[in-house]
């Protein structure tokens, strides 16, 4: 059924020009001292064409970073590969590395994940993207190296490109050091610059920024582009195609309008549909992906997804589905029309299923392979008007001293972590609390948790005053209030059973072993796990389960208030879903409330009433989370927003974004006035007098309709419509 | 930086001259210098053997922090380090005896240093091939092997291949042949092989646990996003580990060469008396035999100052291959 070939490219398309980069069949395998290889990457093929932008999106293990290293012929030399790549003439696979030197750099360049370990500590930023020049070029001399080095920084946005190019990498921000590599990759202008997840290590508005940069590289050198991220709404705004690779393999190709309005692809689907939407976050439950990608040493016969799959058939669990075009538009035909083979795959969609051609046809709907759950009907407890808040923080503040280390260490300033934050959450309420990294969401989570009395300010809990509690008191407000933490896989402690994780904080409050054994059973099955799992060991459980299990530990003592911070942004995208749905259900079955601390803007849509945008220290926007999101008051809640990515490729191109200029300030630095004031997209925009006002004094959260916010400015921004370009 | 470096001189000064005061005070309190005049034959006069312990400056009736603090004041105003039992100035001792320990030194702590870290360097980029592990376990044998040892190993060894020879290739006994004329030429050439035994055993101790510890810097600078940058810049991969990973790897070195310098001091020492060189070593040996408190407190501050100068040089060391600490 699928040997049926057919040359698409006949089908009275553009002339056909021969692809810059054709792999073909790639597979990699690592052999292991002992056990079976790990198939990283299983025969893939696909093209890439000169000025093209290709996103190749899967999670991680899917074999996206490890088929990119191959072409560019960074692998391990223990990496077994197979297939062909051919790259502007070259056979890249019979190269030897010295043949590669030549082009790596050149022609082929590569950008980097981890900004802040990719340079060299020891070598200066401009001489690191001198080097780029100087191998490439014998006849360029140092000084002219040095002074174009200087020109790119230039181009890539970093202030003061001369001083800055003779400064170490440390003294670079992980944001500036992005650049840098970027710089270092145009350097050559090269035909091909291959992205691996460039801005994942970032916070949104930096990663916002790096894009730009990224897109403006494109644009110089007419380059293309291979953008490997998790992230559908980072590729959304940026591919012209997208493919998706799930277990090693391609399982759905096609361009980005293609695969995001109408993918063929059960995973495909399954993962636009779990992405929580910041437009769309809140109003609907999201469509959970449950289940796992399976091992790569041990892959099951037929289709990698078909334990996940909710339309998967027998045929799926014998044979490996072909990537092959299931489309519509040929002609109207209904059978698979062509196996990915030597012809051009550039304007097919294609993708690997059984049954992408029902798909295709519209017989099987995105909606009946993953429907959306149905709200939970829970019967809520009548609530009293006048209920006192499980948590309220009083203008909190906490203040490190900085010192400078050494024998007789002198104070030489203060870091302003937490400087003046006020909220409060309801019972059955869900606060979320979000803000670049630096800005003092951590500290103040600790300062709660700590319950001890604050440097300065008031916590509540419940009405008690935790600076008075007695002992007694506080070993009551700790069972009140516990927290779910970002790591899964480092906040569980390895060598004890999860029964006994679950169980711990019962010991501390006189449980004893029968009822906590019973608790714990009890939780498991409220978090969707198996209660006979009780006795196994973490390391027998994936990332979202061990994340279930950090949820059951921290609702062993019966909380009134659960800390989430960052429950799921060290989760896969296609797992987040189910945790997010989780912790829903559970606020409405056990009337919790939440503090949520996060980056990721739309699931904070999604599972907040209030929200609170914290910069530097202190809140600069409060109000419930709807109105926050439909109408930011700040600009720099206008900035967050429209620096998030949005997972849909016609709004992300439409929208105009507020950009944020340079990075998080210093916490020790002393800004006069309105500390949002150094980046400010607004400040920009006023009239002299008016900036004086923000130069001169610091704006208090005053309410706007409802919603708190701190600048002066509020009515005369402008911003507001563009920054809300997507909203419908 | 330059402050940084001179405070940190500053540091081991002081260091080094508590090491010294202590080590007069420790010598002076565990050894009878009184002992060896006791035992000759005929026994000299009590009062003849208090003159001479007086006129060292070490009678015991004197409490020993005064005796210190005659030994300072005497250093400090004359630059003396008092007399050997020999009658002879420990200083003159010393500057004849530190040329001759230091060649050895310098020589063996240098190139013990550059082949350790080429072994290390190999061994972790070909990690676990046969070459890897005939290091491996070529350091672990160095190891476990005293280092006087290895020096008589590489006298036999030396002795055999002058019998196959059949002619004195390699001499070994003394730092240079008593007696030889020649040109400068010659005379050069024959310190040089009688330098090369005990070099190679003072090589060879170095290198082995320089290997061992260049091995593990440098496996985890290999993995480092760093080199995968160098090399995605268009490096092959040898000049990527070269450029970017061993002048990386390099950093740490600098602080375990100030550190194994001390034990390096103390093989020498051992080397010394196995080849028969008339160098530091053997006059603290000597020393502490003869129960000469100058003289052993005057080769512990010798130490003292060869560990504080190679100290200060790891600490520049440490600051020109990093910038990090620059500041």
């Amino acid at each position: 059924m699928t040997d049926l070939v057919t040359d698409l490219s006949a089908a009275g398309r553009a002339p056909r020009r021969s692809p810059l980069l054709r792999v073909r069949n790639l597979s990699v395998t690592f052999p292991q001292r002992s056990g079976p290889p790990v198939n990283a990457v299983r025969g893939i093929s696909y093209d890439v064409h000169e000025g093209e932008f290709l996103g190749i999106v899967g999670e991680s293990g899917s074999g996206k970073s490890v088929s990119s290293l191959a072409l560019m012929g960074l692998l391990p030399s223990s990496a077994q590969i197979s297939g062909s790549i051919d790259f502007d003439g070259h056979k890249l696979l019979d190269m030897n590395d010295r043949q590669l030197s030549g082009l790596r750099g050149r022609d082929i360049s590569m950008i980097f994940q981890d900004p802040l370990s990719a340079l060299t500590p020891v070598y200066t930023v401009g001489d690191q993207i001198a080097e780029a020049l100087l191998l490439h070029d014998a006849a360029l001399t140092k000084q002219a190296a040095r002074s174009r080095a200087v020109e790119l920084l230039k181009v890539v946005g970093i202030p003061a490109p001369e001083r800055r190019a003779k400064a170490f990498p440390h003294e670079f921000s992980g944001g500036m050091r992005q650049r840098a590599m970027i710089a270092m990759s145009i350097a050559n202008d090269p035909k091909l610059i291959v992205a691996d997840e460039p801005t994942t290590a970032l916070d949104v508005t930096i990663q916002a920024q790096i894009l730009e940069v990224l897109e403006k590289a494109k644009e110089l050198t007419g380059a293309a582009v291979v953008l490997i991220t998790h992230d559908l709404g980072v590729v959304a705004g940026h591919a012209d195609r997208i493919a998706v690779m799930y277990a090693g393999k391609l399982v759905e190709n096609g361009s980005t309008a293609d695969v995001f309005s109408e993918p063929h692809m059960p995973y495909s689907i399954g993962l636009l549909r779990s992405v929580p939407n910041m437009q769309t976050a809140g109003t609907q439950r999201l469509v959970p992906l449950e289940g796992r990608p399976p091992s790569l040493t041990a892959l099951p016969p037929g289709c990698p997804f078909a334990a996940r799959c909710p339309i998967a058939v027998d045929v799926c669990r014998e044979v490996e589905p072909l990537l092959a075009s299931h489309g519509t538009f040929v002609s109207g035909m209904t059978v698979p029309v062509a196996v990915v083979g030597e012809e051009d795959t550039t304007s097919a969609h294609l993708s690997a299923c059984h049954r992408s051609t029902e798909i295709a046809s519209g017989a099987l709907t995105r909606a009946d392979i993953f429907p959306r759950p149905e709200p939970l009907d829970v019967q809520h407890p009548a609530r009293p008007e006048d209920r006192t808040p499980v948590l309220t923080v009083t203008n909190l503040k906490r203040h490190f001293p900085l010192t400078n280390g050494g024998l007789f260490s002198r104070r030489i300033g203060t870091v302003r972590a937490v400087d003046g934050v006020s909220f409060s959450i309801q019972p059955g309420q869900t606060l979320g609390l979000v803000g670049e990294s630096g800005c003092g969401k951590s500290t103040t989570i600790l300062e709660i948790l700590e319950m001890t009395a604050p440097q300065a300010g008031q916590i509540l809990i419940d009405g008690t005053d935790i600076a008075r509690a007695s002992r007694a008191e506080r070993l009551r407000l700790r069972k009140d209030v516990q927290i779910v933490f970002q790591d899964p896989m480092a906040a569980i402690d390895p060598r004890l059973p999860i029964g006994e994780v679950i169980g711990e904080p019962l010991t501390v409050h006189g449980v004893g072993r029968a009822d906590r054994r019973a608790r714990v059973q009890e939780l498991l099955d409220l978090v969707g796990l198996d209660p006979q799992m009780a006795d196994r060991y973490p390391h027998e459980f994936s990332g979202g389960q061990r994340q279930r299990i950090g949820i059951a530990r921290a609702l062993a003592t019966n909380p009134r208030l659960v800390v989430l911070d960052e429950p799921v942004s060290a989760l896969d995208v296609s797992i987040q879903a189910g945790v997010i749905n989780l912790l829903e259900d559970l606020k409405e079955q056990l009337g919790l409330s939440y503090l949520f601390v996060a980056h990721d803007l739309a699931i904070v849509r999604q599972i907040a009433d209030t929200v609170a945008v914290m910069y530097l220290g202190r809140i600069v926007e409060y109000g419930p989370v709807a109105e926050v999101f439909a109408h930011p008051r700040h600009p720099y809640t206008q900035a967050l927003i429209s620096a998030a990515p949005i997972p849909d490729p016609e709004i992300e191109r439409s929208r105009t974004r507020v950009l944020l200029e340079g990075d998080l300030p210093s916490p020790t630095e002393e800004i006069t006035g309105c500390n949002f004031r150094t980046r400010c997209p607004l400040y920009r925009l006023l009239d002299p007098a008016a900036q004086s006002l923000c130069a001169t004094i610091d704006p208090p959260l005053v309410a706007h309709d409802g919603v708190d916010a701190a600048c002066h400015h509020v009515d005369r921004n402008q911003i507001i419509d563009s920054a809300l370009a997507f909203t419908p | 930086m330059v402050f940084y470096t001179f405070r940190r001189f500053v540091n081991y000064l002081i260091l080094s001259a508590i090491a010294t005061c202590l080590a007069y005070v420790v010598a002076s309190l565990a050894l009878d210098p009184a002992a060896k005049y006791y035992g000759r034959n005929p026994q000299p006069s009590a009062h003849v053997i208090e003159s001479i312990l007086n006129g060292l400056g070490v009678n015991p009736d004197v409490p020993v922090l005064v005796r210190l603090w005659n030994w300072i004041v005497t250093l400090v105003t004359q630059g003396s380090l008092g007399e050997t039992v020999g009658g002879r100035s420990v200083v003159a001792e010393i500057v004849t005896r530190s040329g001759v320990s230091l060649q050895l030194l310098l020589l063996g702590s240098i190139l013990g240093a550059i082949l350790g870290v080429v072994l290390g360097v190999w061994g972790a980029v070909r990690q676990y091939s046969l070459s890897d592990q005939v290091v491996t376990y070529g350091s672990y044998l160095v190891f476990a092997t005293p280092t006087f040892v290895i020096g008589v190993l590489l006298m036999i060894g030396a002795t055999v291949l002058n019998s196959v020879v059949g002619r004195q290739l390699i001499t070994f006994t003394g730092s240079y042949s008593a007696g030889l004329t020649g040109s400068w030429w010659d005379l050069l050439v024959d310190r040089g092989v009688h330098l090369l035994l005990p070099t190679i055993a003072l090589v060879l101790t170095g290198a082995a646990s320089y290997s061992r510890y260049q091995r593990s810097v440098m496996l985890d600078v290999l993995a480092s996003d760093y080199i995968r940058t160098a090399r995605s810049k268009g490096r092959s991969r040898n000049s990527a580990l070269v450029r970017h990973g061993v002048r990386v790897a390099l950093i740490p070195m600098s602080t375990f060469f100030a550190y194994s310098f001390g034990t390096l001091v103390s093989g020498s020492i051992m080397l010394e008396i196995v080849f028969s060189f008339h160098g530091m070593g053997e006059f603290t040996l000597q020393a502490i035999t003869q129960s000469d408190i100058n003289a052993v407190a005057g080769s512990t501050l010798f130490l003292a100052v060869l560990v504080l100068f190679s100290s200060t040089l790891s600490e520049i060391l440490y600051a020109a291959l990093d910038p990090r600490v620059r500041n």
